[in-house]
């Protein structure tokens, strides 16, 4: 078999041989730990400062607004219970949408268990909400608006920008929190300017190791701790820092600020479209256009050909996929972001997840293209009548 | 003074001239399903065994509920034979069950005493009495009740005096070894592992088949299934595995075969091919986790249907038993949660929308011609994948 062809980037990606080189180098001189008084806690705190320094470029903010935690969940969830806490005297109101991630579904489960009310705003069928429905739903003890950037299975882009300017020019009060772990580093992200108070980012979607996550605050922005401890990372989030991770983090930021064409993804996209388009007329496209789509996710279905089959015979032949939207004809349920778009029942089980990277090359998706139409092919004879 | 278990066993007292062969096979159980307790020492004697050297690792005891042929066992104190260490040994048995009573305002308690060393001055009655006379002087709260005791002091006089006052459940049955070897169908669902265990604890020693359809199933499903033989090596000791390659014969039959009989053909070709293995294995029987009437291929007339495909006899333990039954075993035998994991097995892939449930035997038997039968099987048996799950 040939060397395998890696496109199941939307679930992790693989470590960049350079940052991994880092994160060694970090974890094997640089051991000290940060809070430490003497010389090698002080190279350690010097490691992070420039992580930190490295996510407030990339994302236009000052440095003191970054905090780092061990990953998409834990930002998630600090964000969305942190803000809840600090502002229930206020009100206990939150609004986000019907196809966020888990991390911020369950998250907001468990709010309204905890006596919060939640409105789950609904998205068209290509998976994107109207920003005048998230503004309309808006009340006076609303104290929390959160707002994935890219979805995760279809690879929708919300207008995160414009919810953010209808929420605040009308002296509304909510903070606004973007879960943008699919988004940043693949498309423009400005926090800033968009009005967002909170941010969700991740690193191992970026190339960075596993086991390392930040939030952006805003300044003036209060998020309540949800553990307590040693008081690192302004008290936000107590805890010894993952000083490699967080370097590794770093030096992912900066390779893919510096060193990467980030219309490369679209490039690879679009070729991956074109060929499927041609060799397999039966595809069909979940969720938006490709070009309105984020750049390195495409979800696709090739009916009636099911998802987790196709992705077995794909991995059979050296390529990795996701599906996305995981059912298996035992526990027959339909993921929630199919189920809030209205795509039926056959076409979400046969939907697979193809999700690229800067570390995919142009052959290889050439030769994916190749195999998963000799997929298609093999397949579509053998499919429950 | 040591800390011993001692370990009863059940029917082989019936076993008449049979008998030191299951004795030998159950002692060679027991040595193996020990042996990652370090230096353990088991030792026969009449009508039990003792371990000795026990260690402190406390899931000792979890092993040895799992060997089959121990009716029960209790965590004694093995001391000389001498009144003074029989007394010591006695009060930390009670106290020990005091601290494990909890609340009570009086605890009952008694002493049985028994003696197969005739030489010991004391005979069983007196024994009972002096010990109890002991207890009682030496502590506050307790009470004698010969009835119906919370806590019973057992004393054995043997070689050695052994001081006990737990008596936990074994897993019964019969030593794994002594009934000879079945190959179980094994899918990954919730009914086969119950299967090979009940029919396991009679004695019998399992080889395990296990049908593989990728891209359809994955090697999460195949790994599942491994995962079930490892639990169920803790009951039946080391188990093969064969992993046979399916999804061609699958095929075969789903393109030429009429739709309602695909998972009764498919449950065919599976009997088939299982009572091959079964031979290579020296298995005399095949063992499924059938029910009546769970599903379409679970009928009176689908079983006709599917035994008439070997001539190997299926035993099928659950049978009579319903799925909520068949459930509380596989929680207590630990394979259920492994078992609800939702991966695809070949089982589910396939499924004719309307299968047949009073299939008449004549039809799928000319059905079964319609696809080249001998060389699929051979050429699914030629690739199967063995792998030995030692636990």
């Amino acid at each position: 078999m040939e060397k395998e062809i890696y496109l199941d980037n939307a679930a992790t990606t693989p470590v960049h041989p350079d940052i991994a080189k880092t994160v060694m180098e970090c974890m094997v001189n640089d051991y000290g730990n940060p809070s430490s008084l003497h010389r090698l806690g002080l190279n350690a705190e010097k490691k992070l400062k420039a992580a930190r320094e490295e996510l407030a470029m990339a994302l236009g903010v000052n440095a003191d607004g970054i905090f780092f935690t061990s990953g998409g969940t834990e930002a998630n969830n600090l964000a969305i219970i942190g803000t809840a806490l600090a502002r229930k005297n206020r009100g206990k109101h939150c609004i986000t949408t019907q196809i966020e991630h888990p991390s911020v579904l369950n998250t907001f489960k468990y709010l309204e268990k905890e006596g919060w009310e939640v409105t789950y705003i609904p998205a068209d069928r290509q998976g994107i909400v109207d920003p005048d429905d998230v503004a309309n739903a808006v009340r006076p003890d609303t104290v929390l608006i959160s707002i994935m950037h890219v979805n995760n299975e279809i690879g929708s882009i919300q207008p995160v920008k414009d919810i953010g300017r209808l929420i605040k020019g009308k002296g509304m009060t909510p903070v606004f929190h973007v879960d943008a772990i699919q988004s940043f580093g693949k498309i423009d992200l400005k926090p800033e300017s968009w009005g967002i108070d909170i941010l969700s980012v991740s690193g191992h979607k970026i190339h960075a190791p596993k086991g390392v996550g930040a939030l952006y605050i805003r300044k003036g922005i209060k998020v309540h701790p949800v553990h307590w401890g040693g008081g690192q990372e302004g008290g936000v989030r107590s805890g010894t820092e993952n000083v490699p991770g967080i370097v590794g983090f770093g030096e992912a930021v900066r390779w893919i600020e510096n060193d990467v064409d980030k219309k490369y993804l679209y490039l690879l996209k679009g070729i991956l479209v074109a060929g499927l388009k041609e060799r397999v007329s039966e595809m069909v496209i979940n969720g938006p256009e490709p070009q309105h789509g984020a750049p390195h996710i495409l979800n696709v279905s090739f009916p009636p050909v099911r998802g987790e089959v196709m992705l077995h015979a794909l991995e059979d032949k050296g390529v990795y996929v996701g599906t996305g939207s995981a059912c298996s004809s035992r526990r027959g349920n339909v993921s929630p972001v199919f189920e809030a778009t209205g795509l039926g029942k056959e076409i979400a089980q046969s939907a697979i997840r193809i999700s690229l990277s800067y570390m995919n090359t142009e052959d290889e998706i050439y030769r994916a293209v190749d195999l998963i139409e000799k997929c298609v092919r093999e397949l579509e004879g053998f499919t429950r009548r | 003074m040591e800390k011993v278990l001692l370990l009863r066993y059940g029917e082989i007292h019936l076993k008449g001239l049979n008998r030191p062969y299951f004795e030998r096979v159950l002692l060679s159980n027991i040595e193996k399903a020990l042996e990652a307790y370090g230096d353990v020492k088991v030792i026969k004697a009449q009508g039990r065994y003792y371990i000795e050297n026990l260690g402190d690792d406390p899931r000792i005891y979890d092993a040895v509920s799992r060997i089959f042929g121990i009716i029960s066992f209790s965590p004694a104190l093995k001391v000389e034979k001498s009144m003074d260490a029989i007394r010591k040994a006695a009060e930390l048995q009670l106290k020990e069950a005091m601290e494990a009573q909890g609340d009570f305002n009086e605890l009952t308690f008694k002493v049985e005493s028994r003696r197969s060393d005739k030489s010991f001055p004391l005979n069983s009655m007196e024994l009972s009495r002096v010990i109890g006379a002991h207890l009682l002087k030496n502590f506050s709260g307790i009470k004698v009740d010969v009835h119906q005791p919370m806590v019973t002091i057992n004393i054995e006089i043997r070689e050695w005096a052994y001081v006990y006052h737990r008596i936990i459940s074994g897993a019964g049955g019969m030593p794994v070894g002594t009934n000879g070897k079945a190959a179980l169908m094994l899918s990954g669902g919730i009914d086969s592992p119950v299967a090979g265990w009940m029919i396991s604890k009679r004695g019998v020693k399992l080889t395990a088949v296990h049908f593989h359809s990728f891209p359809y199933t994955s090697d999460r499903s195949k790994e599942k299934v491994i995962e079930l033989c490892r639990i169920l090596t803790r009951y039946c000791g080391p188990i093969r595995l064969y992993v046979v390659p399916f999804t061609r014969i699958q095929q075969e039959l789903y393109q030429k075969c009429p739709d309602n009989m695909l998972t009764l053909l498919m449950r065919r070709f599976m009997m088939k091919i299982g009572e091959i293995i079964a031979g290579k294995e020296g298995a005399s029987v095949l063992i499924t986790g059938e029910s009546l009437g769970q599903v379409a291929s679970q009928t009176l007339e689908s079983l006709i249907v599917t035994d008439d495909a070997v001539s190997m006899p299926i035993l099928r333990p659950l049978i009579g038993m319903d799925k909520i039954e068949i459930i509380d075993i596989a929680k207590e035998i630990d394979t259920y949660e492994t078992s609800i994991l939702p991966y695809e097995d070949c089982c589910t892939i396939f499924v004719p929308k309307h299968p047949l449930t009073k299939p008449r035997l004549d039809r799928i038997r000319e059905a079964e011609t319609l696809v080249e039968g001998e060389e699929l099987i051979k050429e699914a048996v030629a690739n199967v994948e063995v792998i030995d799950i030692k636990g």
